[in-house]
């Protein structure tokens, strides 16, 4: 407690020092727990989309299904069974059949993915409604960056060339009945949307589809009211965001590099600061002897107040941080343009999100390494010796 | 001289290391110093003045002999029972201040207290009195560089003085003040001697310290060569 008073004392009355040191400690504080709050902002908006863009409570892929295999899509498809079709039914599952297809805007060929859906679902946000367009075309829904990428706009027709189940190739137009904006590119880049029955006679796979997208809520299927369907194996949230969490953790590798950068220059002004302090200060230190400490107490009492600096520095972010943050919260991080064609869950706009943890366990980090910094330059006053310090005789 | 032996030295010497030799800077010293004394220890710079102080003051200890203040000895001690020996009865008064520049006058003479946990209504009281003595009860908020080297030295003796020790220890305290100064601080010292039977021990070579020395205890090269009472007793 004695030791508490005495460091504050001595940090308030060494002014300038003091608050040049609590400030870049204190810029420290706020840009670690700003780059871990747009991390975790992206995090939460990046599984929120997902969930409700892509996967809602989880889906069912047919056994062959490979996402990250092309060579399998021909493969991966199989009837949807009574018991399936019945869920369907209630609007408890939704079908997504994926075939390969080929297309040709403006005369150039773009290899896709088309995927038929029910225009009905209402279990992924993806606006089927559009696909019920009655013109005698095809109608077509795809993302703006594929709309971008080919030149493509609402009302245009574009030549659609596939390959049937049995190997026999056929082309048509289709309509670009709608173009949608979506933070998830896995919906978007080179996708045309099409209505599933549309799609089954098209590559004659009558009533099969190649995923079956389980409605929000869906915990397992023995948890929950989707079962075990043979030939469809169940990918549950935790499987089916693992690229997402491999990304964040990416991120956070590069977040860890800026902290510990940032960090080092912070602690490398206190660590200065305590080694010209007990350089400067040995007769301070003889006198602090004099009047009755020990030199344990005096070391103790240079290592809080250097410790002292990462509490100044919390109240000091604080008093500008929580505004700063707030606001950005509010107001959400515009990504510049053109970050989502690289391909990443992005939104224009991150929120960052700050949660107790990650301001208490920043906060407990930076005071520790402080601690430790004060710490070594602080055992030095254990060597000196008394009679000299109190001279101020350097040692 | 002494009533009773506050200080009690017997052939006490302190060797310094040198190289692959030693200097001796103290050679069997006897000594005995007794409460309210008002003592110097007198001589030549590289007399032994300044170590036997540290000694008596248990900030070194001594290589031969024995030094017992308030009956412990100075050589037994470890270091947080020096540090008890000094918090609770020792004040020191340095040539050069040693006053912490960034506390107030006030802080720096309310240090010793908060080492020996007054609370806060005593140590106002008694930081107060001791200000009184010294006469600076309205320079309390100013810091060190605001004060003249008089004022600061007042200061020192005011920090030495409040937690009322047994003994003061004082190194050359009129070096670096001019003569006005050094009579002010030296009735000051005097006076406190008087009123409280503060024992007060100088290290000097200043004539106008000698001038008010009750006892003159005469160093050369680290023995006692005179040890006198004096004419103003």
């Amino acid at each position: 407690m004695l030791a508490l008073k005495l460091a504050f004392r001595n940090l308030i009355g060494a002014r300038l020092r003091t608050w040049l040191n609590v400030f870049v400690l204190s810029l420290a504080f706020v840009v670690i727990i700003w780059f871990k709050g747009v991390l975790n902002g992206w995090d939460e908006q990046a599984r929120r989309d997902t969930i409700a863009w892509q996967i809602g409570g989880g889906e069912y892929w047919q056994e062959n299904y490979d996402p990250y295999d092309p060579f399998s899509i021909d493969e991966s498809h199989a009837v949807m069974s009574d018991e399936i079709l019945k869920d369907v039914g209630q609007e408890k599952l939704t079908p997504m059949l994926i075939g390969q297809a080929t297309m040709y805007p403006e005369g150039r060929i773009q290899s896709i993915s088309l995927r038929g859906v029910d225009p009905a679902q209402k279990i992924i946000e993806l606006p089927t409604a559009n696909l019920t367009d009655t013109d005698d075309a095809i109608p077509a829904i795809i993302g703006q960056r594929t709309a971008r990428n080919n030149k493509l706009s609402v009302g245009d027709f574009v030549t659609i060339r596939w390959r049937d189940v049995n190997g026999t190739f056929d082309a048509a137009d289709v309509k670009i009945a709608h173009i949608f904006r979506t933070d998830v590119p896995a919906m978007d880049l080179n996708i045309v949307w099409i209505p599933l029955k549309k799609h089954q006679e098209m590559f004659r796979m009558l009533n099969e589809a190649t995923i079956l997208i389980t409605a929000k809520g869906a915990k397992s299927p023995e948890t929950d009211f989707v079962g075990t369907f043979p030939g469809w194996t169940f990918k549950d949230h935790y499987f089916l965001l693992a690229d997402i969490r491999e990304m964040i953790k990416m991120k956070s590798f590069g977040g860890y590099l800026m902290f510990i950068i940032l960090m080092s220059l912070a602690m490398l002004a206190i660590f200065d600061t305590q080694v010209l302090s007990i350089f400067r200060r040995q007769k301070e230190i003889g006198t602090h002897i004099a009047l009755g400490m020990t030199q344990r107490q005096v070391i103790t009492l240079f290592t809080v107040e250097g410790a002292m600096h990462s509490i100044l520095a919390a109240i000091l972010a604080a008093i500008y941080g929580i505004p700063l943050l707030s606001y950005q919260a509010a107001v959400g991080w515009s990504m510049p343009a053109g970050t989502d064609d690289f391909g990443l869950t992005i939104a224009e706009k991150i929120y960052p999100s700050y949660s107790l943890a990650l301001v208490l366990g920043s906060t407990l980090v930076v005071l520790i390494t402080t601690t430790i910094v004060s710490y070594i330059p602080a055992r030095r006053i254990a060597k000196m010796n008394p009679t000299d310090a109190i001279r101020g005789k350097i040692q | 001289m002494a009533d009773e032996a506050l200080i009690s030295i017997r052939q006490l010497t302190k060797d310094y290391p040198m190289g692959r030799s030693f200097f001796r800077a103290l050679n069997d010293i006897n000594l005995e110093i007794g409460t309210g004394e008002f003592a110097g220890l007198v001589g030549p710079s590289g007399s032994g003045k300044t170590t036997l102080l540290n000694i008596v003051g248990s900030l070194d200890i001594p290589t031969k002999g024995e030094a017992r203040v308030l009956g412990q000895s100075v050589g037994a001690l470890n270091a947080r029972q020096s540090a008890t020996l000094r918090n609770h009865h020792l004040g020191f008064i340095f040539q050069t201040y040693n006053l912490l520049p960034v506390y107030t006058v006030f802080e720096n003479v309310e240090l010793p207290l908060l080492l020996l946990n007054i609370g806060s209504t005593e140590r106002r009281e008694m930081v107060d009195r001791a200000l009184e003595w010294v006469g600076l009860q309205d320079k309390r908020k100013s810091r060190p560089a605001q004060l003249s080297g008089g004022e600061c030295q007042r200061v020192s003796i005011a920090r030495a003085m409040v937690k009322s020790p047994r003994i003061v220890l004082a190194d050359e305290p009129t070096a670096n003040l001019d003569a006005a100064n050094s009579h002010n601080i030296l009735q000051t010292m005097e006076k406190l001697n008087r009123d409280l039977k503060t024992t007060f021990i100088f290290a000097t070579h200043d004539e106008k310290v000698i001038n008010y020395l009750h006892r003159k205890i005469s160093l050369n090269d680290g023995k006692v060569v005179n040890d006198a009472v004096m004419g103003n007793m």
